[in-house]
């Protein structure tokens, strides 16, 4: 049985869940949510796994109808969502009435919305996954990497508890000027002092060259004094500096091995935030330690499951 | 072999064995992946081998820093170099011919030799996967002898055929799927390079050693090629 139709849908309307492990050494992506943090918790207000099947819905774009009652969760972005013209606000479960439409239509606060199912959206799992990568045609509703598009059906195994709500406390706030905390690392030491120096004291600005395989950020160019690289693997959230020394952060969908040195990497909250920054948006840079790092990360995610 | 442990991410270690790219290089890469694989258990999440290095991405609420620095120790303990051959040594039909590899004529010419002379070089020679990326299965092999080597193209072609083979630089990869690409063309093969529904679902894993062996048009067709013109996708 159907229970979603999409009436409306863009490019960057996606099926996604934490993304493809065990086969980067083939030189596939991770895919997977670019918000992991807001994906985990539409979930969570499902009782669901945190990487369960989500619709990622960056900018807005989207209109779903609903055809048989459906209890759904919605977490991450503000796009004006509305029910048959009412407002929903996210991080809470709601329940979507047979004939109801829920339209996403722009980006009040945060750029990218999750809308999870109860146990997640069915699809098929290619190489472990659903995650939707275009250029890989891999993953979404028809496992060939394709979006979501208007006549797609979508449906869910699970069913509903009590509807929720995040409690204030715990909303991720998507506030102006984010500072964003770097593992300093890979090939930091080999920039120049100025240029470490810029990295962490200027003001970045979100380039519009910005999409899931990675963001640009505008600002001093950082100059790198190192010798011309091998490639090399590639983790999630890479700050990779080409030579015209305007940084790229790299995200879920970017390529596996690459050649650019590097000032290290963003921590994971680091990178949930990044993923809710519009183009045009400023940006900090914040230098963290690997073992400061891992320790708050821990301490994090043990509250969070609790 | 001097490794070195640097810091890459939260959760990443980047174990650099060396410095060059070499293809002595991947016996050691092998045997310390097997080991490094062992070693983490159940702990690791990725293991990502290129040329030199290579990245393990471990299970960071598993695992402090400290002790994955440890695990790669242990790991490295003793290594030797392996000599079971562990990676598979793959034989890739490939049609040689203009049609599919434009660059053939351009190759020649900077080698100073004929086209078929190309061919012989190119397919004579056993290459190393040094690794995989930029598509899924693509296979980045070396080394191509220095005569044949070319740099990309100044323009990187819109679309590149599937089952393209190209050289750049001292490298030589086939293109699993139809893709942007600036490698110089010289054939194509028929095999089907990454596949879903295989088990391991690449073909070539790094490490593996790769050989090319020229075939004729009919028999390139016979094992399901396609000889669209390369021209006819630009």
């Amino acid at each position: 049985m159907s229970h979603l139709l999409i009436q409306a849908s863009t490019p960057l309307c996606l099926l996604q869940d934490a993304g493809r492990f065990g086969v980067r050494h083939l030189g596939v992506t991770q895919g997977g949510a670019a918000d992991w943090l807001s994906m985990a918790w539409a979930n969570w207000l499902l009782g669901n796994s945190p990487d369960a099947a989500v619709i990622e819905i960056t900018l807005g774009g989207l209109t779903l109808v609903a055809k048989a009652d459906c209890t759904l969760a919605l977490a991450g972005a503000d796009l004006a969502a509305t029910i048959d013209g009412q407002p929903l606000k996210p991080w809470r479960s709601f329940v979507l009435k047979q004939g109801q439409t829920l339209v996403f239509t722009r980006p009040l606060s945060g750029a990218r919305a999750y809308l999870a199912a109860p146990a997640g959206f069915v699809a098929p799992q290619v190489l472990g996954s659903c995650a939707t990568v275009a250029r890989e045609q891999l993953g979404g509703p028809d496992g060939f990497g394709r979006g979501l598009v208007a006549g797609d059906e979508l449906t869910y195994a699970g069913h509903a508890g009590q509807l929720r709500e995040l409690p204030c406390e715990l909303q991720p706030v998507f506030s102006a000027n984010p500072a964003l905390d770097v593992v300093m690392g890979a090939q930091m030491g080999a920039f120049s002092g100025q240029s470490t120096f810029d990295a962490f004291n200027s003001a970045w600005t979100l380039d519009t060259r910005a999409d899931r395989m990675g963001i640009r950020l505008l600002g001093p160019a950082l100059v790198y004094q190192g010798a011309p690289m091998i490639s090399e693997g590639i983790p999630l959230g890479a700050i990779q500096v080409p030579p015209d020394g305007q940084p790229i952060v790299l995200l879920n969908d970017r390529q596996t091995i690459g050649g650019y040195p590097r000032l290290g990497a963003l921590t994971p909250l680091a990178l949930a935030r990044l993923a809710q920054c519009l183009p045009g948006e400023g940006v900090h840079m914040r230098p963290t330690t690997q073992e400061a790092a891992q320790r708050q990360h821990v301490v994090f995610m043990r509250r969070f499951v609790a | 072999m001097k490794p070195r442990i640097e810091v890459v991410a939260i959760d990443c270690l980047m174990l650099r064995l060396f410095d060059e790219i070499a293809e002595s290089n991947m016996p050691w890469i092998l045997a310390a992946s097997e080991r490094i694989r062992t070693c983490f258990a159940v702990h690791l999440i990725e293991l990502v081998p290129s040329y030199t290095t290579m990245m393990v991405h471990y299970d960071g609420l598993g695992l402090t820093p400290a002790q994955a620095r440890e695990l790669i120790a242990q790991a490295l303990t003793d290594l030797r170099p392996e000599t079971r051959n562990l990676g598979q040594c793959h034989v890739l039909p490939v049609w040689y011919d203009v049609s599919v590899g434009p660059e053939l004529t351009l190759l020649a010419q900077r080698a100073g030799c004929s086209v078929s002379e190309v061919i012989r070089r190119h397919s004579e020679h056993e290459y190393q996967v040094f690794a995989l990326g930029f598509a899924p299965g693509f296979a980045f092999m070396g080394l191509v002898e220095e005569a044949l080597a070319a740099p990309r193209l100044n323009t990187p072609r819109k679309r590149v055929a599937s089952g393209s083979v190209g050289i750049a630089e001292r490298q030589t990869a086939a293109y699993p799927a139809q893709s942007p690409g600036g490698w110089n063309l010289v054939g194509r093969t028929p095999s089907a390079l990454f596949d879903r529904e295989r088990d391991g679902y690449s073909l070539m894993q790094p490490g593996d050693r790769v050989q090319f062996a020229p075939v004729s048009h009919a028999e390139f067709i016979r094992l399901g090629g396609d000889d669209t013109p390369q021209e006819a996708l630009a």
